[in-house]
């Protein structure tokens, strides 16, 4: 919980803010060519709430604690400590996987919605305190756009994130004596980096394809 | 009067193991009576901790049956495999702690996770196997913030906290100096004495091993070539045996003829 949620926290904060400056800044230029600049609002919530919240937070919990989990897990298999623990019988499952799988189900979905607002926030500042936008004009635009299936859409996005790359990287850390890369330190950084990539690229692909179902 | 049959705790029959085309263990096979020091033999890379880690079902044996405490100890028994590993303990050659916990953390984990014992009895079962072992002081602090031999301590209290009934101890000297040695062998005989339990020791230090264990075994191209007491190792014939145990004085021999010019047998194998 902590390793995901405390120490997560600042890349979470920062690159919200970034996304919903870059957004608001983008997205009123575009808007501004054909006089929609009230639709700004719009478009940066339901871009941040719909899609980019749930990746970009889920690609950066995988970055930070995903990759400290498959590091993690991935010394403790090299230094026998997995092995102590079978030989106590202990689950190692259990003891080392579940805590992190269940931390994953309640930390993604508050990462996911504190980036989207940190994002909102973000996208106001661009639109209203930078370039002049109503700031009123903006989170009305906000209010009308956002509705309840596309915060839901949001959070099982983020559920489902959380189970399946916390698995992947609990997966590669518990079997980075399996690598071809061999064993020791090149095992362990194998299997965190394909732990990093694989999870990266399945949140793009389980994005799509949940999308799909919920559009 | 006859001398009553020593009750046999642990049996093993005939165990294989293979990783691709090497070939670890053909046919070992050991009996472990209840309450000795069995000392298990062997040079570097001779299975030995294979050996001991199929026993404690880290590695799962190609075939071979091991009996503990009369009941076999089969792939579908779960519950006889949950029993024996609830009393058996293992001390691992690189100790295996766990860096991020501490002492006392380390020590109450079995406790903690396979018994039902109140979070007071824990710590007090706890603190009371660091004070045995002589480490209640650092109980607060962490494995990397201790010495070599209080690691090796710590680790051997972690294995004895749930009071098990045989504990199991791969190559416990390894890297250690002569003087580390004998401390750890009598570390492990006087423990083994006052607690009570079987000890099997897989080790290369013949002198500490002899010296310490009730019995000795010698583990040579993948099976058990002898096994018997000291005296008997110290007596026997077999060409393995005897050249294990004379390797210090085939040493000597090597380098009195170096002085003479002659060329020396290198047999690293």
């Amino acid at each position: 919980m902590f390793e995901q949620g405390v120490r997560c926290l600042p890349v979470i904060l920062i690159v919200g803010l970034f996304t919903g400056l870059v957004l608001g800044l983008q997205g009123y230029y575009v808007l501004n060519r054909f006089g929609s600049e009230s639709l700004l609002g719009t478009l940066v919530s339901l871009s941040i709430v719909r899609e980019l919240g749930p990746v970009l937070a889920a690609l950066m919990l995988v970055g930070q604690a995903g990759s400290a989990l498959a590091a993690e897990l991935g010394i403790q298999r090299n230094t026998e400590q997995i092995a102590a623990l079978d030989t106590m019988g202990v689950s190692s499952h259990a003891y080392l996987v579940t805590p992190r799988l269940l931390a994953a189900l309640v930390v993604f979905p508050m990462q996911t919605a504190l980036f989207c607002c940190v994002g909102l926030w973000g996208g106001s500042v661009s639109g209203s305190m930078l370039l002049g936008l109503e700031p009123g004009i903006y989170w009305s635009a906000v209010e009308r756009a956002v509705e309840l299936r596309d915060v839901k859409e949001c959070l099982i996005k983020a559920v489902t994130f959380g189970l399946l790359t916390i698995s992947l990287c609990a997966y590669h850390g518990f079997n980075a004596h399996l690598s071809r890369a061999g064993t020791g330190a090149r095992a362990v950084s194998a299997s965190t980096t394909r732990a990093v990539v694989q999870s990266s690229i399945l949140v793009l692909a389980v994005d799509y394809v949940i999308t799909s179902f919920l559009i | 009067m006859t001398d009553k049959p020593q009750e046999m705790l642990i049996k093993i029959e005939g165990l294989h193991k293979r990783f691709g085309d090497n070939v670890v263990l053909s046919g070992a096979s050991l009996e472990v009576p209840r309450g000795s020091l069995v000392a298990v033999l062997g040079r570097s890379g001779s299975g030995k901790s294979v050996f001991l880690k199929c026993l404690a079902e880290v590695i799962d044996p190609d075939a071979g049956e091991i009996c503990f405490d009369g009941r076999p100890l089969g792939k579908g028994d779960t519950a006889a495999r949950q029993d024996f590993r609830r009393r058996c303990g293992f001390l691992f050659q690189s100790n295996a702690l766990f860096d991020s916990l501490t002492a006392l953390e380390n020590v109450a984990l079995p406790l903690e996770q396979t018994t039902d014992l109140s979070s007071q009895e824990v710590h007090e079962r706890s603190m009371e196997a660091l004070r045995q072992l002589e480490l209640e002081v650092h109980a607060d602090r962490y494995p990397g913030q201790l010495s070599g031999g209080m690691q090796k301590r710590l680790a051997l209290a972690r294995a004895i906290v749930t009071r098990p009934e045989v504990v199991l101890f791969d190559e416990p000297t390894a890297g250690l100096d002569p003087l580390r040695r004998n401390a750890v062998f009598t570390m492990i005989a006087k423990y083994q004495r006052q607690f009570g339990f079987t000890a099997l020791v897989v080790t290369h230090d013949v002198p500490e091993a002899l010296a310490a264990a009730d019995r000795v075994a010698l583990l040579d191209s993948g099976s058990i070539v002898f096994q018997g007491s000291p005296a008997d190792f110290a007596a026997s014939t077999h060409e393995v045996v005897r050249g294990f145990r004379d390797s210090a004085e085939d040493l000597a021999r090597a380098l009195a003829s170096l002085h003479q010019g002659d060329t020396i047998d290198t047999d690293d194998s």
